[in-house]
């Protein structure tokens, strides 16, 4: 490389800086900067009406948790909280099952269409998606609360002689989850199945393959991308799902993101919020690199 | 053979479980429309057709206030996002890859990465300890909140914009003495528009739609519509929240299919 042509690709370098640095700057400030303070809080003590006392405590990292009993300052584990992971948790693994098992039968049924009729389909898919989700929230509640569509039809029919008690119970949430989240699932596998050469499967039918061995041995693996994508992409908003759970749990049934929001309110905890926070990012973090690993490993192998 | 391909595509149940999630899909939102049309005072009874709803919910001041600052927020998320994300991807494509590239994705995507609770409890204490040194008040704190999360929205139609274009253009113009400013002016803003504006238009629609951070970063008395309608909510239900979320479904669907056409147009 010439003295010139290096100097040129410093400035390429520099301006390629330059034109970034507002976004950064803003990013910074609003985005990134602020979880840095949330690190800071989540080793200070709470303030007695909220906001923090500016001394060094465990205690927010510890809340997660135990629990010191108010007799003897013992600490023992704190079941509530547990219940609350553990609901977060098993929520948001039955979304993604969920999703999953009828998010790709759809995907499979668009990316089959005729290439005309397709981009149709798509943007069916797209439309929810795109829609607020406190609407689409609102839009569940209206069809499986007491006096919703769902139990006027059935007590109609006489399937039911009183309303199916189903909101603010974790199966509501469920329900609820799975609907908002679910083009998230269908959307990347549409992108895989896409791109899946139909050439194959005759290929696999012509040498005597089951449907079933079909779908297993041929689809699934050259699929595979797709379904870590979209179950990423379900299953991390819903562990920190907050409006959801908050308009169909009613308040009773707490996920995490209920739970950090609490401690902001009346818990006035703000150290456990902060720690519990920070416990919630570092879950979804863990999960995205364990996709971007796969992502990568697949693309080597295949190759 | 273009029929056996075809017959061969299908597998047993996938049609029907397809038109089951497409009905699920959208008998919720159907419904939530076709109660906003509900005359009965209650969600719970059907009480004949009526646009009272509309009509209430178009002369309730509360409503009317949250739908003005939603849409300035959006507005100016939108303007302030994509003007920087503009900037962003103009840097980071169309040159040799440079150090710190992956550092500046990364950044740019931290939005779509971090859980919107964390976001949104973050800048509760990031905003509430700026408020408390200097005083000042105002939906400024919102808007940038929402301007930051909305970059990433709106860098990427427009990144996708810049790497299908052709450079020999901005070579050709160069190459006719256009100075740098002009080139860009004549040439590069033209073809990338497009990409500029379907990036706005997410950005707007994005803004709009949240609740999370928008609850935790506003002051009292600043709902958006998505605020107001999640703290209605937690009251008694009338249809007049049905008759909100219709006008906002509408809106979103009108501005949808205008992004679409828009990307469409261009392949």
């Amino acid at each position: 490389m010439s003295a010139a042509e290096k100097a040129q690709a410093a400035q390429s370098t520099r301006n390629g800086w330059l034109l970034s640095t507002p976004a950064l700057v803003i990013l910074t400030l609003f985005a990134v900067g602020p979880l840095m303070i949330v690190v800071v809080y989540s080793f200070l003590a709470p303030g007695q009406y909220g906001n923090v006392e500016w001394q060094f405590s465990l205690d927010g990292w510890r809340g997660i948790l135990w629990t010191k009993d108010i007799f003897d300052d013992t600490y023992g584990l704190a079941d509530a909280n547990i219940s609350i992971f553990w609901r977060s948790i098993k929520l948001s693994v039955l979304t993604t099952v969920l999703t999953f098992a009828v998010g790709f039968p759809t995907a499979w049924f668009i990316a089959t269409r005729p290439q005309k009729s397709r981009a149709l389909w798509l943007f069916l898919i797209t439309i929810p998606f795109w829609t607020n989700l406190l609407i689409r929230t609102y839009a569940i509640n209206e069809v499986i609360r007491n006096e919703g569509l769902m139990n006027t039809v059935l007590l109609k029919l006489g399937a039911i002689s009183e309303p199916i008690r189903l909101i603010y119970t974790d199966t509501a949430v469920f329900i609820g989850m799975a609907y908002v989240y679910l083009p998230l699932m269908v959307l990347p596998l549409f992108a895989a199945i896409d791109r899946f050469d139909m050439r194959l499967l005759e290929a696999g039918y012509d040498l005597y393959a089951s449907r079933m061995q079909v779908l297993r041995r041929v689809i699934l693996p050259i699929v595979k991308p797709g379904i870590i994508a979209g179950s990423i992409l379900v299953f991390v908003p819903s562990l920190g799902a907050y409006v959801t759970p908050r308009v169909l749990g009613g308040g009773k049934q707490m996920m995490i993101g209920n739970f950090i929001d609490l401690q902001f309110g009346q818990g006035r905890n703000w150290p456990l919020g902060a720690a519990l926070s920070l416990t919630l990012l570092v879950i979804v973090t863990a999960a995205l690199l364990i996709y971007v690993k796969y992502a990568n490993r697949d693309v080597s192998n295949g190759h | 053979m273009a029929t056996k391909t075809f017959s061969v595509a299908k597998l047993p149940g996938f049609t029907t479980t397809a038109i089951i999630v497409f009905i699920a899909l959208y008998l919720p939102i159907l419904t939530l429309v076709a109660y906003s049309f509900n005359a009965s005072q209650s969600v719970a009874v059907w009480g004949g057709f009526s646009w009272d709803w509309y009509v209430k919910a178009w002369n309730n001041d509360a409503v009317k206030d949250a739908t003005v600052r939603s849409l300035l927020i959006a507005v100016c998320a939108a303007v302030i996002s994509t003007a920087v994300a503009t900037m962003a991807a103009l840097g980071t494509t169309r040159r040799k890859a440079f150090k710190g590239q992956t550092f500046i994705y990364v950044m740019i995507n931290q939005p779509l990465m971090v859980p919107e609770i964390v976001t949104a409890v973050s800048l509760l204490i990031l905003f509430g300890m700026v408020k408390q040194a200097t005083g000042i008040q105002g939906i400024g704190y919102v808007i940038f909140a929402h301007a930051a999360f909305c970059i990433p929205f709106a860098y990427l139609p427009i990144r996708a914009r810049l790497e299908g274009m052709d450079m020999t253009l901005e070579t050709a113009a160069a190459d006719l003495y256009a100075t740098p400013w002009q080139t860009f002016r004549h040439v590069t803003l033209p073809i990338l528009l497009p990409g500029v504006i379907a990036g706005a238009m997410l950005a707007f629609v994005i803004s709009l739609d949240d609740v999370v951070i928008t609850e935790f970063t506003k002051s009292g008395g600043q709902d958006t519509l998505p605020t107001y309608m999640l703290g209605q909510m937690r009251r008694q239900l009338t249809p007049e929240i049905n008759a909100i979320s219709s006008m906002l479904l509408a809106l979103t669907i009108v501005l949808l299919t205008a992004f679409f056409l828009l990307t469409r147009k261009n392949d």
